[in-house]
């Protein structure tokens, strides 16, 4: 948008954002192929699916970050928001799945992975790891940024973009690790709590959707705005299906009828 | 005693669970039905209208969220009713009739009149629409209802025999 230009990034800052956004996500997939390899040496075995689920993951998040669908989600704002739903959604989702906290366990020695242990217990994630708290920072950010002239500044201040991006990852995969258990977790939450939860920040994600689709944010013009609501609205129930299916199986399995249970040799799992 | 009346044994001691594993799915079946026909196929319902209100915005968000949930979770009660073996398939119908009924009515008359999230269709005679709407709604209810109430009767009957 010419008429926006003077105001906008230049072309060397989004070029900075683009390699400074990546970086930690090319770093993530090394080290999950170098915790796979000392791992391997300890000839234990990783599962190819888990592998499959990180690096396409990964792959999703470089995307979003980097390349022609970054540069495109400057100027575009239904761009933008593909852009997000794969970075702060299914990036995320597919990241959780991979079990990286599980891997790191199996490859670090016992004095290290006793450290990570004593982080993972510590009060303050397991106040992050709170479903409410993981909600608000992940919608609640959402809405701060949509609904306030956070999104405008965004694109003129090289921090703040690269701040925002950070963060819309970050509290995906916080989001979705505080609802499905597929790594260890501390301070396990009851299903009944994250089912309630999940409903409510899925409502807050639909209702933020309609609301950028009949108030665009400062310099959106309408149709990107009705689209990239619309973007929104089924691209979150979509990646959100999942999650509730998975919260759901986990919930079925743990609540198994204790006379099958007798009937077969399976230890009680805490 | 016989093999049937174990089973019935099961069936009434799962009664509450059978009715809301239908709900539930009942719930999500209307709304499915709402997203899938009534947005995406015929375009009759509209995404956004500029006469809904902020609070009809917040109710369709939450009723959409929890249909979502509703359905996945309504599926995973009924395969619950059946490894239990208390599945009572009546009674699933009824709480299904119940669940579909009230969320159709909830959405015809609060939130597409009181709320005016979107009307039915957007037409001069909308309202022969909302009559057949509702009407349905109320039907499903009243049938649901009955049968809820015999499968209960039945089970206390058996229970007091």
């Amino acid at each position: 948008m010419s008429h926006h230009s003077d105001h906008m990034l230049s072309d060397g800052a989004v070029l900075w954002s683009q390699v400074i956004l990546s970086l930690p996500f090319i770093l993530a997939a090394l080290g999950y192929a170098a915790a796979l390899y000392r791992s391997k040496r300890k000839n234990k075995k990783w599962s190819f699916y888990r592998t499959l689920l990180w690096f396409t993951g990964v792959l999703c998040a470089v995307i979003s970050v980097a390349g022609p669908l970054a540069q495109w989600a400057h100027t575009n704002f239904t761009a933008h928001m593909a852009g997000h739903l794969l970075l702060g959604m299914l990036a995320p989702l597919l990241m959780v799945f991979a079990a990286p906290l599980t891997l790191l366990f199996r490859a670090l020695p016992i004095n290290y992975a006793k450290k990570v242990t004593k982080l993972l217990r510590s009060r303050f994630v397991n106040v992050l790891m709170d479903p409410f708290t993981a909600s608000m920072l992940n919608v609640g950010g959402l809405w701060v940024l949509y609904s306030t002239s956070l999104y405008a500044l965004m694109h003129e201040y090289l921090v703040l973009h690269i701040f925002v991006h950070v963060h819309v990852f970050l509290a995906g995969y916080l989001f979705t690790a505080s609802m499905i258990y597929v790594d260890p977790v501390s301070h396990r939450r009851r299903y009944t709590y994250r089912a309630v939860i999940l409903t409510a920040a899925l409502a807050f994600h639909g209702i933020l959707s309609k609301y950028i689709y009949s108030h665009p944010p400062a310099g959106v013009p309408s149709r990107q705005a009705e689209a990239g609501g619309k973007l929104m609205y089924y691209g979150g129930d979509a990646v959100d299906l999942v999650l509730i299916f998975f919260l759901c199986m986990h919930w079925y399995h743990a609540a198994r009828p204790r006379s099958v249970e007798r009937g077969r040799e399976t230890c009680q799992t805490v | 005693m016989g093999n049937t009346s174990i089973k019935n044994i099961y069936k009434s001691s799962y009664l509450s669970r059978n009715l809301w594993s239908g709900f539930l799915f009942g719930v999500g079946i209307v709304a499915f039905l709402d997203e899938t026909l009534f947005h995406q196929l015929l375009h009759w319902h509209h995404f956004y209208d500029q006469s809904t209100t902020n609070v009809g915005l917040v109710s369709d968000g939450f009723f959409h969220a929890f249909s979502w949930f509703a359905t996945i979770g309504g599926l995973f009660l009924f395969a619950d009713l059946r490894r239990r073996e208390g599945l009572w398939l009546r009674r699933w119908w009824g709480g299904i009739l119940l669940g579909a009924g009230v969320f159709q009515l909830y959405d015809g008359l609060i939130q597409h009149k009181l709320m005016r999230l979107h009307q039915i269709r957007y037409v001069d005679n909308v309202l022969a629409y909302d009559f057949v709407w509702n009407g349905i709604a109320v039907i499903m209810i009243i049938i649901g209802a009955v049968i809820l109430r015999n499968t209960r009767k039945s089970a206390e009957g058996e229970g007091g025999a």
